[in-house]
């Protein structure tokens, strides 16, 4: 057990430098979001209004947070399939390490890193008029959450990762990422979409999260919080066996 | 050192490894020579401790590799045929992070990193990250990286793939110098030259068995006399009482075992226009061994 969390930080110590050594990478990954939110805000957002009424913007923000932790999961998948694809996996399987390590390691940089953006996009949301309107407990709650949809995508990019051991297949990926991302009430109610996808969006995960926090923030659209507790709650308990399943099927 | 007894592992289409056998005896190089596909690298996997078996024992520098995986990984180095380093970490810390997670203190870590660093000459550019090094320099950080504890079995899985003969030859000295420290070497290549550099013995391997197994010049066979002459037939029988003879139009070749009487003796014969002895190379023995 010692060992494990030795082995886990080391692992953790190890993404860490990889961030250290590619500033310019973790610069572009923190600003995407924040380029998104400046073109539905601003380019887009003119056009749209939100279901029950308020501002799109306030709207808009809180779904964006979940959107940004939602796509974690290409970060994930591309560190665990470089290492699987390039045999780094494999040398750390025949080290005296603990095997929990690589996972762990990996799980607490991406949370590590995963809050900074979120705390990136939260000054991003500040400068373009999002505000909080609720207590800090409840803004915290809203926080935790997002970053509990983070640790649930963490294990689908880790599945992903182990099972094709292939970086390249990231744009593929992020074909299956973004309909999720979309097809969800980040950008937009699902009362105002088409019955179908209207339904579609209302069932997507992503849409609990952003609903939930919404309500915690106290702005516009805002829905219940158990959805956001449950759905990352199944997704980790689907993802985690098949990731070790993965995992063990390497030793076949 | 290593020793394997039975050895089968199947996969979905194909039999990897057929009832393999094989036994490596401390300090020395074993080579594993096979063509693609006879089992090579699945072996190496399943001593290494990455694979399990489906039938068969194991056992690496005495554990099993079924029942003790933990105490093999601890006494082996596995250098694959990837270049299997972080390549955004640059030399150094790759070796303290593999140092630390074969659970050396931070301080000794370091001190082997940079002790492993200048074995293998990687000290000038042990900051730079591995994806500005060359191949051979890749691979010897790779070497250096399976060195990190001393490993009493090294598992170097055909470790000059890809490399220029300059690289090449930066791997090959390396490996000389782990084994003359009493490492014991078991090296898979394709390379036959490579085998025959390097190996103290060798095991061919196909279709997931050993088909053949000795030294290099063993397995190389007698020395082959060859005669060029317009009276094939009175020099065959000249040279019968030397070994076996095959005429092929005026073209005699007899095995035999002591070349300079030999030489005597087809210098002796009238009408020769040419005579050459050689010894056959590893690639004659292999290919015919692998086709018979």
């Amino acid at each position: 057990m010692k060992w494990a969390l030795h082995d886990g930080w080391v692992m953790t110590r190890r993404e860490l430098a990889h961030l250290a050594r590619q500033p310019a990478q973790i610069v572009l990954t923190l600003l995407f979001p924040v380029l998104l939110v400046l073109m539905f805000g601003f380019v887009l957002g003119g056009g749209m209004s939100v279901a029950g009424g308020g501002d799109y913007r306030e709207y808009l923000l809180p779904g964006m947070y979940a959107m940004t932790m939602l796509f974690g999961i290409e970060t994930t998948f591309a560190a665990i399939a470089t290492d699987t694809g390039r045999g780094v996996t494999d040398r750390f399987r025949s080290l005296p390490m603990a095997p929990s390590a690589q996972v762990t390691g990996r799980a607490v940089a991406d949370l590590l890193t995963s809050a900074l953006g979120l705390l990136v996009m939260l000054g991003c949301g500040l400068a373009v008029g999002w505000r909080w309107h609720s207590s800090a407990a409840a803004a915290l709650t809203a926080v935790a959450l997002l970053l509990w949809l983070r640790f649930a995508v963490l294990w689908i990019g880790i599945y992903l990762g182990l099972l094709s051991g292939n970086p390249q297949l990231l744009v593929a990926v992020q074909i299956l990422v973004w309909p999720v991302a979309f097809l969800s009430s980040a950008l937009a109610s699902p009362q105002d979409m088409p019955t179908w996808l209207g339904t579609l969006s209302h069932w997507n995960p992503l849409s609990a999260t952003a609903d939930a926090t919404r309500a915690l923030f106290g702005n516009p659209g805002g829905g219940t919080t158990w959805p956001a507790l449950l759905w990352p709650a199944a997704l980790t308990a689907v993802f985690v066996p098949l990731s070790i399943r993965q995992y063990r099927r390497l030793s076949r | 050192m290593i020793d394997v007894r039975d050895i089968r592992k199947r996969y979905d289409d194909h039999t990897a490894l057929d009832g393999l056998d094989l036994t490596v005896a401390a300090g020395t190089v074993h080579g594993l020579l096979g063509p693609n596909g006879a089992g090579k690298t699945t072996l190496v996997r399943i001593l290494a401790t990455l694979v399990r078996p489906d039938g068969g024992t194991a056992t690496v520098a005495g554990h099993d590799v079924v029942r003790h995986p933990g105490r093999v990984r601890a006494a082996i180095g596995l250098v694959g045929q990837h270049a299997a380093v972080d390549e955004l970490l640059s030399a150094r810390q790759n070796l303290v992070m593999f140092g630390r997670l074969s659970h050396l203190g931070t301080a000794a870590a370091r001190r082997r990193a940079d002790e492993l660093l200048e074995r293998f000459g990687l000290t000038d550019v042990g900051e730079k990250p591995a994806t500005r090094f060359s191949g051979g320099m890749r691979r010897r950080l790779d070497l250096a990286a399976g060195m990190i504890l001393t490993p009493k079995v090294l598992f170097l899985d055909e470790p000059t793939t890809g490399l220029d003969p300059h690289g090449r030859a930066e791997v090959w000295a390396a490996v000389r110098r782990l084994v003359e420290d009493g490492t014991t070497v078991l090296l898979t290549t394709q390379y036959l030259d490579e085998a025959d550099q390097l190996a103290d013995r060798i095991s061919v391997i196909d279709h997931g068995r050993v088909i053949a197994d000795g030294t290099p010049a063993a397995l190389k066979g007698a020395d082959r006399l060859e005669v060029l002459t317009v009276a094939p037939d009175a020099a065959a029988a000249r040279l019968a009482g030397l070994g076996p003879v095959t005429v092929d139009g005026d073209r005699v070749t007899v095995t035999v075992h002591d070349r300079v009487a030999a030489l005597a003796l087809a210098a002796s014969l009238p009408d020769v226009h040419d005579i050459t002895i050689r010894r056959p190379t590893l690639d004659e023995a292999f290919l015919k061994l692998v086709s018979a």
